[in-house]
């Protein structure tokens, strides 16, 4: 056996190995090669040998031959010097009656990724592409597209492409499977490029080779097929649903993806519609009963096909009943589609297996089987009743989380269908002591404010939680919070006690926000209309069902059976340094007035963080809820501008965040405040003595604080005295191993003594949060704990300053650079890749003028602000520069920086999936260059 | 396009890599690994893994991982279709699959992993065509290669390998000439509480054990070919013919092969050869319970229901199970929980029945969840769905081959809710 090959003894190992290399008797040299492919597959470095395994290279023995050309692939890169000496034996070998060997040749070769060998490739590679035999041609089309991997301007001027073009009208089907295979492979990072415009004699071709071809063969002729081909063609059709019968799945979904593509098309009307829509259904539901592994990745394909069209799998509910011994990942996606095929006519027999499962053993798979009762209930409304007595019938069980999932749920119908099942709250009533989960709480305390009047002990329930106020999460607090002022508002006479013992609990929380935002809307129970309909969203999601949005659900249709298909979300939101993205659309629906919706704008080349239609799974449910409760009005200072699309989120969650009272030094000499400086311009970070009563006072800044080299700009003024009573503010933003700080510097320029000061937040998106440091002495730096996530534009954050005179607002604007993070730096092959990959439409250029640094200089200035510098390369007397930067919220921008000794200006280009950004990052390069 | 290879064995090693393009460090199998120690159980590893550059594409086959490394977009199930593939070949090959076959033959697995895959791309996964290519290791052929300094590496192209039929190799003889035809069908099914069918279908493949000289051309037809609504094909299957005339017409290829699976749904009736009668109780506030289970023949047309064996996960709180069988013997395994029931055959004369006390822990709650009844048994010459091979003809070659059909029904997700 070959488990010989990995005993040697450990000293010597590859001395030894050596020698047996260089043995005059073949066997001896082959069973050596051996021994070092052996150590190869366990991933031990052997590249040592490289000069004597090449030696043996030249051999009549076609075993020791391929041997040697494992070994050559595995390690050519990291001895390019030597790979040389192995070009002659691949070229003679291309030359060789033998067709296998010519064609391991020219494959081998191709493998290579050395500069220097793959010009020597060339001229072998285009003899191959028109060799007389087809197994070398359908190797060599592959190699095109190796070679393209690694120098894709070598292929386009040596004019592969077109050879690759005409292969696909080969006469063996096997060759043009491969050819269009290495065609889209191609074409993928080139989405502009139009190598595969299809005519309608190459889909003949095509067609009729996906007749013939292995199994392999046809996914790619499939797939090809349905990226573009966009018409009605019946005879096309007609082909290719033979293969909805093939064994191999990956035939059957790409097969799927033609299909529906076609019934874009289609009018819903026609008779041949409904032919197409049976024919799918068996075959997806064949997909099932495969192995576990691919019915996982069929079934994320399954629930999004049901999305688009639910009519094929309607009648098909039964074999997405969770199966005992399915694999975790297996059953959550069956119970996922079964909701999504819920209807009227099913949900009995939903409702029944839903409830089978939530006494099943794993927890995880329990929950989410009742709160998926829960959502068949806000689904079908039908439903609704029976969906109640069934969870009341868990809550009998008394399995404790089987119990507090069943209360969230039913709050959730609560919301959803106000005032018709509240005859069940006795019996949640009954249950209140066993939970103890936050969101369980929320909940329960929830439905007790809501129907306050129908409970008559409502107060003592609620004062049972006040006991415990803060241990209780501020999840709690909030609810609770308001439950006790909606009891107020219905029995204000007896629950008097009950509203002020609240209040002067929450305002001893640091956290918790001022008591204006508990009130709910006047009337109580009144808001059930007002958000019957948003209720729905929010509970989706919240409930781990991402709510695919229209657009993306037809970009996702189109990449049915890939990874985008897995995960929902666009090509492009995954691997960073991947190939590009081709845009994908479905063909406009005939006849309908959708057509207008073409999905052809869909951002796909911008990460999913910035993609509205994707919405994370998870998600604060009370968040939500009690935001739609309060309603727009909320009273108190006003909250953040931010942006539209989160602002409803923002206003609970972040809303006026921590309230710092002036405690920030507390020392006595901030209690005796600040005394008036008048028209006295104190300069910042002076740390005058507080006592002297003069000058400034509380600089907050982090005057200490050893600042990495990134760039602080100049304190500017934020407030000026004029408009505060004499109080101004000025100040700078600044980032220091991996934080970010504000540095405020509050100047006294009116006539009096200002104290009592305290300071306010207003949070934005990203949950920033304050944590003031150091004595007042030093000045204390208010680090912004959590990096914050940016949204596309650069959002004003907004900080109020109260002292004894007034409160004033001011607003900020934060410099982009202050985001651009630590591990920003880009390997060298994955910037390449990554510069490659993006389109060039998102290449914005720029000037920087009148900047007299050299090129090290500006590197070095510009690593101090985490903008690194990955590659430098001097091209005709001009330095280029390549950089990269990462911003907080995972956005890349790769950037490269032309310097001209002579020339003051430079030139910078700037690529980056979300372009929108480029902007603010050139300010950025200007600002840091500059100062 | 695939990337990289990685075989992981349980305990973690990673036993094997094979890299098509550049080297990929073993350091990405790291999220694999903290992905397996979350799903705990390792069935339940996620088949397809994100990490912050690569893909991870995985299958678990015989106690192995494949682990596939992806680093452009591609059709998740071709990977992991390829990757089981690469398990048959090894299975093929080496009679079986596990990592000491793997390392006994680790160079043969290497020149077939180069061969079946070139930059991505899959080259020969055809068992016949490989053979052609890289011999299989049999005792007689390493002494011989030992002894002459041959190898097990062909040198000339497969024939199979461009011909349109590329499932079959040229120039096969065999003195004598067999085709054996499997049916094998599977029960899936759920049966809830009160024995009513929940949901049930038959899954049925048709085995083959082609050894035929030269290249015949058959036709197989059945008595009932209505019944295959849902089928998936060998390649080798002309569909034209399948559509019109209901006839599996077909260049077989050399040795075993599936050459079709089909599905019988729910709509038509599954007949349920088995019934199970149960009592499982579990006293409030006693650390006891009882446990009682009868299982009988039904709708067998006439056959023996055979090598019945029910597993049961019981509750975690129960501690021992103290039982009769009336038939067969039992094990309990108070670790894993597993009550295994071996029963045999049954005799409708007299029902195999299973019964006694079971032992909880004291001062447990009662368990709230029901056990499940997995249940598997065989019934020999019997196609539960009512398939039946017609005739099997052949054309394009003189001799007369011996044909054979065999029926058998086997239970596959077979479970009873209590």
């Amino acid at each position: 056996t070959d488990s010989k090959y990995f005993t040697t003894t450990k000293k010597g190992e590859i001395f030894e190995l050596k020698a047996e290399l260089n043995s005059d008797k073949k066997e001896k040299k082959k069973e050596a090669v051996k021994k070092v492919i052996a150590s190869m597959t366990v991933g031990k470095d052997v590249s040592a040998l490289f000069p004597d395994v090449v030696n043996c290279m030249q051999t009549d023995n076609l075993e020791l031959k391929k041997l040697v050309y494992l070994y050559l692939m595995n390690y050519a890169k990291s001895q390019p010097d030597m790979a040389i000496m192995a070009v002659n034996t691949f070229v003679k070998d291309c030359e060789d009656p033998n067709p296998l060997i010519r064609a391991l040749a020219v494959r081998t070769m191709g493998c290579i990724r050395v500069d220097k060998i793959t010009e020597y490739l060339c001229e072998p590679l285009r003899k191959c592409l028109k060799d007389e035999d087809p197994y070398v041609r359908k190797t060599a089309a592959v190699c095109v597209a190796k070679l393209h991997d690694i120098n894709a301007q070598l292929v386009e001027d040596q004019g592969f492409l077109d050879t690759l073009k005409d292969l696909i009208s080969d006469s063996n089907p096997m060759v043009v499977a491969n050819a269009v295979a290495a065609l889209s492979e191609i074409a993928e990072s080139h989405p502009s490029s139009n190598l595969l415009d299809l005519n309608p004699q190459s889909i003949n071709k095509l067609l009729t080779a996906l007749n013939e071809c292995t199994e392999w063969g046809q996914i790619f002729i499939l797939d090809c097929l349905a990226n573009y081909m966009p018409k009605d063609d019946r005879e096309a059709q007609r082909r290719v649903t033979p293969r909805l019968s093939h064994a191999n799945s990956a035939v059957v979904l790409s097969a799927v993806k033609v299909l529906m593509k076609f019934m874009e098309m289609l009018s819903k009307d026609l008779d041949y519609y409904g032919t197409l829509l049976k024919k799918l259904a068996p075959p997806l539901v064949t997909l099932l009963s495969a192995e576990p592994e691919l019915q996982y990745v069929a079934l994320r394909n399954i629930n999004l096909i049901v999305q688009k069209r639910p009519e094929i799998l309607k009648h098909e509910m039964k074999v997405f009943f969770v199966k005992y011994n399915d694999p975790i990942y297996v059953k959550l996606e069956k119970l996922d589609i079964m909701i999504r095929l819920a209807s009227q006519a099913n949900i009995a027999q939903v409702l029944a297996e839903l409830k089978e499962y939530a006494t099943e053993v794993d927890v995880d798979f329990v929950r989410k089987a009742v709160r998926a009762i829960g959502r068949c209930a806000i689904k079908v409304e039908q439903s609704a009743e029976r969906c109640v007595s069934t969870l009341l019938d868990l809550i009998q069980t008394k399995v404790n989380y089987v119990v507090q999932e069943a209360i969230v749920v039913i709050k959730d119908i609560f919301r959803k269908y106000p005032n018709k099942y509240e005859s069940v709250i006795a019996t949640l009533c009954e249950n209140l002591d066993s939970l103890d989960e936050p969101e369980a709480r929320a909940a329960m305390i929830w439905i007790v404010g809501e129907y306050a009047e129908r409970i008559d002990n409502a107060d003592e329930l609620l004062e049972s939680f006040l006991e415990g106020f803060h241990d209780e999460s501020t999840q709690v607090q909030l609810q609770l919070l308001t439950a006790i002022v909606k009891l107020f508002l219905k029995k204000p006479t007896e629950t008097q006690e009950l509203v002020q013992q609240v209040l002067s609990l929450a305002t001893q929380v640091g956290h918790t926000p001022g008591p204006s935002r508990g009130l709910p809307s006047p009337g109580g129970s009144g808001n059930g209309l007002l958000m019957g309909q948003q209720v729905t969203g929010s509970l989706m999601q919240s409930h781990g069902m991402v709510w695919v949005g229209r657009d993306l659900e037809d970009l996702l249709i189109c990449h049915i059976g890939t990874l985008a298909s897995v995960y929902h979300k666009p090509p492009g939101a995954f691997v960073e340094g991947g190939r590009g993205v081709v845009h994908k659309s479905l063909p406009p629906r005939t006849g309908s007035s959708e057509s207008a919706e073409s999905p052809d704008t869909a951002p796909a080349g911008v990460p999913a963080a910035d993609q509205p239609s994707v919405i994370p799974t998870q998600g604060d449910l009370l968040g939500d809820l009690l935001n739609l409760d309060l309603g727009p009005p909320v009273s108190g200072p006003p909250v953040a501008t931010s942006s539209v699309q989160m602002g409803a989120v923002d206003l609970l969650g972040g809303g006026l965040d921590s309230l710092l009272r002036s405690d920030v030094g507390g020392s006595p000499a901030m209690g005796g405040g600040i005394a008036p400086a008048p028209g006295t311009a104190v300069p910042s970070n002076t740390g005058a003595p507080l006592g002297s009563g003069l000058g400034d006072l509380f600089d907050l800044t982090g005057g200490g604080g050893a600042l990495s080299g990134s760039y602080v700009a100049p304190k500017t003024v934020w407030l000026p005295a004029m408009k505060a009573k004499g109080l101004e503010i000025s100040g700078t933003f600044s980032r220091q191993v991996g934080s970010i700080s504000m540095d405020l510097v509050l100047t006294n320029k009116a006539l009096q003594v200002m104290s009592d000061f305290a300071i306010q937040f207003n949070r934005n998106r990203g949950g920033w949060h304050l944590a003031p440091e150091g004595p007042v002495g030093g000045g204390g730096t208010l680090a912004l704990g959590t990096t914050p996530v940016l949204s596309r534009r650069v959002l004003p954050r907004q900080v109020a300053v109260k002292n004894n005179i007034d409160v004033f607002y001011f607003s900020t604007l934060y410099p982009l650079h202050i985001l651009f993070v630590e591990d920003g730096k880009m390997e060298r092959q994955m910037f390449l890749a990554t510069w490659k990959d993006i389109p060039n439409e998102n290449e914005t250029q720029f000037q920087i003028k009148d900047c007299s640094l050299n090129a090290d200089s500006v590197s070095s200035k510009l690593q101090g602000s985490n903008i690194f510098t990955i590659a430098k390369r001097n091209v005709e007397g001009q330095d280029m520069l390549y950089q990269s930067l990462k911003l907080t919220n995972g956005i890349w921008v790769l950037a490269e920086l032309r310097i001209q000794p002579s020339n003051p200006s430079f030139t910078l280009s700037l690529k980056c999936r979300a372009p929108e950004v480029s902007q603010y990052v050139y300010q950025a390069y200007e600002t840091i260059l500059k100062n | 396009m695939i990337h990289s290879l990685f075989l992981i064995n349980c305990s973690g090693d990673i036993f094997l890599e094979k890299h098509w393009n550049s080297v990929v460090s073993q350091s990405v199998c790291d999220y694999f690994f903290e992905a397996q120690e979350k799903a705990i159980d390792v069935e339940n590893v996620p088949p397809v893994i994100s990490t912050p550059h690569h893909y991870l594409i995985s299958i678990y086959r015989d106690k192995i991982f494949f682990v596939s490394v992806i680093q452009t977009e591609v059709p998740p199930l071709f990977v992991i279709e390829f990757l089981h593939r690469v398990a048959d070949t090894f299975q093929d090959y080496f009679g079986e699959c596990s990592e000491t076959a793997i390392k006994d033959n680790v160079v043969i697995v290497y020149e077939l992993l180069e061969e079946m895959l070139d930059n991505g791309f899959p080259l020969a996964t055809e068992s016949n065509i490989l053979k052609e290519l890289i011999k299989p290791p049999t005792i007689l052929r390493s002494v011989v290669n030992s002894i002459t300094g041959s190898s097990n590496v062909g040198d000339t192209l497969p024939t199979g390998q461009l011909s349109n039929i590329p499932w079959r190799r040229a120039g096969v003889k065999y003195t004598n000439n067999e085709a054996y035809f499997d049916v094998i069908e599977e029960i899936d099914a759920i049966i809830d509480k009160s024995g009513s069918t929940v949901f049930a279908e038959i899954q049925g493949v048709i085995d083959s054990c082609i050894k035929l000289s030269g290249m015949p051309d058959l036709s197989l037809s059945f008595m009932n070919p209505r019944l295959l609504d849902d089928v998936s094909f060998h390649p080798c299957i002309r569909f034209k013919r399948w559509e019109s005339e209901r006839v599996l017409s077909f260049i077989p290829p050399d040795g075993n092969f599936r050459l079709i699976s089909y599905r019988v749904s729910s709509q038509n009736l599954v007949a349920i050869p088995v019934y199970v009668k149960h009592m499982i109780s579990f006293k409030e506030n006693s650390s006891s319970g009882r446990f009682d289970v009868t299982i009988g023949p039904k709708q067998n047309m006439g056959k023996t229901v055979e090598g019945v064996v029910m597993t049961v996960h019981m509750p975690k709180a129960v501690l021992n199970m103290s039982l009769t069988a009336t038939q067969g013997s039992y094990t309990f395994d108070p670790v894993t929980k597993v009550l295994t029931w071996d029963v045999g055959k049954i005799t409708p004369q007299k029902l195999p029945n299973l019964k006694g006390i079971v032992n909880l822990q004291s001062g447990a709650p009662k368990p709230e969840e029901n056990p499940s009844l997995n249940i598997q048994f065989k019934i020999q010459q019997l196609a539960i769905s009512g398939l039946k091979v017609n005739r099997l003809d052949m054309y394009g070659e003189k001799y007369k081959p011996f044909k054979g059909v065999k029926y058998i029904t086997k239970a596959g997700k077979f479970q009873v809710r209590t």
